[in-house]
């Protein structure tokens, strides 16, 4: 298993500073504590959106990387989403996804199919362009660097498990501050 | 006062309004007048989803690069996605317009007097989220997209075009 806040501090270090990075909920809060900033985008208000919010930035800026940190639960609710963004086949989209097998930011109870489903292998059928799946932390640092080179769509499951505990502001997370920054950030792509 | 709705008078008045992409999910009142049409134009990016909540994520991110997009729906479709429209679009005040065909909505019959009950009560729930809307029944009501999308984008606001007849393909 990987630690979720060690494999995000070792992603940090591999992307630049003005790529947007498109983070659900709990991994939300660790990435913006982890490397703040205003090209952090947080979606939230309606789980499971994170997938399709990345495919709009992916559409919308073809020439950037979009980097997206869904979560396993996040994605239960927005399963079609895989079939519409590999048909849409972002070159510029890579969608990681944090699989702790709960809906952590509503409990912390199991997903269905927790010991059983396989995401990568969804993601594959579903027409993802490069599929992966990570359990350990020497194996994400090894192989990190050349996928982020491939052409996307890229889909990469990371099994992991909490690390230390990050603040969680969620009144930040729902202000319109936070969009208001984003969007300034952004203005000139 | 006509008592046609043409496909591709509205097409060409989304046009008019900026809108560059359509994301979609097939709607029987809209499939022939618009979806086919909007498929097939070179001019348009269409973007087919497989649920309609989707949508408004994408449209949401789009408009972060000031590209503007059209959602072509039903209204069952609007009715599942209401968690996404009542978060990013109206709590968030994301510019949003979804064009939403009333599948079964007898031609010159108000939608609220509709004998469909998911037809009936499109317009009261609009009301409730404060989301402004209009219907588009007869190519007289086509003049209102294009304002109407204008609207959306200018107020950073969402918008809903309720088509109230199947519009004819050309």
């Amino acid at each position: 298993m990987i630690k979720r806040d060690e494999c995000l501090k070792s992603l940090a270090t591999k992307i630049a500073e003005d790529e947007v990075v498109v983070a659900a909920y709990t991994t939300a809060f660790e990435w913006d504590a982890i490397r703040p900033g205003p090209f952090n985008f947080i979606s939230s208000g309606a789980m499971g959106l994170t997938s399709s919010h990345a495919l709009g930035f992916a559409l919308a800026w073809p020439g950037r990387r979009i980097i997206l940190l869904d979560g396993d639960g996040s994605l239960l609710m927005n399963l079609g989403s895989l079939v519409t963004n590999a048909n849409a086949a972002p070159k510029n989209l890579i969608h990681f996804v944090f699989e702790n097998g709960t809906y952590e930011a509503n409990g912390g109870h199991p997903i269905p199919g927790q010991d059983s489903v396989n995401f990568a292998g969804m993601a594959d059928s579903a027409g993802y362009n490069n599929c992966h799946e990570l359990s350990d932390l020497p194996g994400f640092e090894n192989s990190i660097g050349s996928i982020l080179q491939e052409e996307g769509p890229t889909f990469v499951t990371l099994k992991c498990e909490t690390g230390e505990d990050y603040p969680q502001d969620y009144r930040y997370m729902h202000s319109a501050k936070i969009r208001e920054e984003f969007a300034e950030a952004v203005k000139d792509f | 006062m006509s008592e046609n709705l043409t496909g591709s008078l509205i097409i060409q008045a989304v046009k008019e309004s900026g809108v560059k992409t359509v994301l979609t999910v097939p709607d029987k009142t809209t499939a022939d007048g618009l979806l086919r049409p909007i498929a097939a134009d070179a001019d348009l990016r269409h973007v087919r989803t497989c649920k309609e909540d989707e949508t408004i994520g994408i449209s949401a991110a789009l408009s972060y690069s000031g590209h503007r997009s059209l959602i072509l729906i039903q209204y069952t479709g609007l009715l599942y996605s209401m968690n996404a429209i009542r978060a990013v679009a109206v709590e968030y005040q994301t510019p949003i317009c979804l064009m939403v065909g009333l599948l079964g909505k007898e031609p010159g019959v108000l939608p609220t007097e509709s004998k469909r009950f998911g037809v009936k009560i499109i317009e009261p729930i609009l009301d409730t989220m404060g989301i402004v809307h209009h219907v588009i029944e007869t190519d007289d009501d086509i003049e209102k997209i294009s304002p109407a999308i204008n609207n959306a984008y200018e107020t950073s606001s969402p918008v809903a075009m309720l088509i109230g007849r199947p519009p004819l393909a050309s």
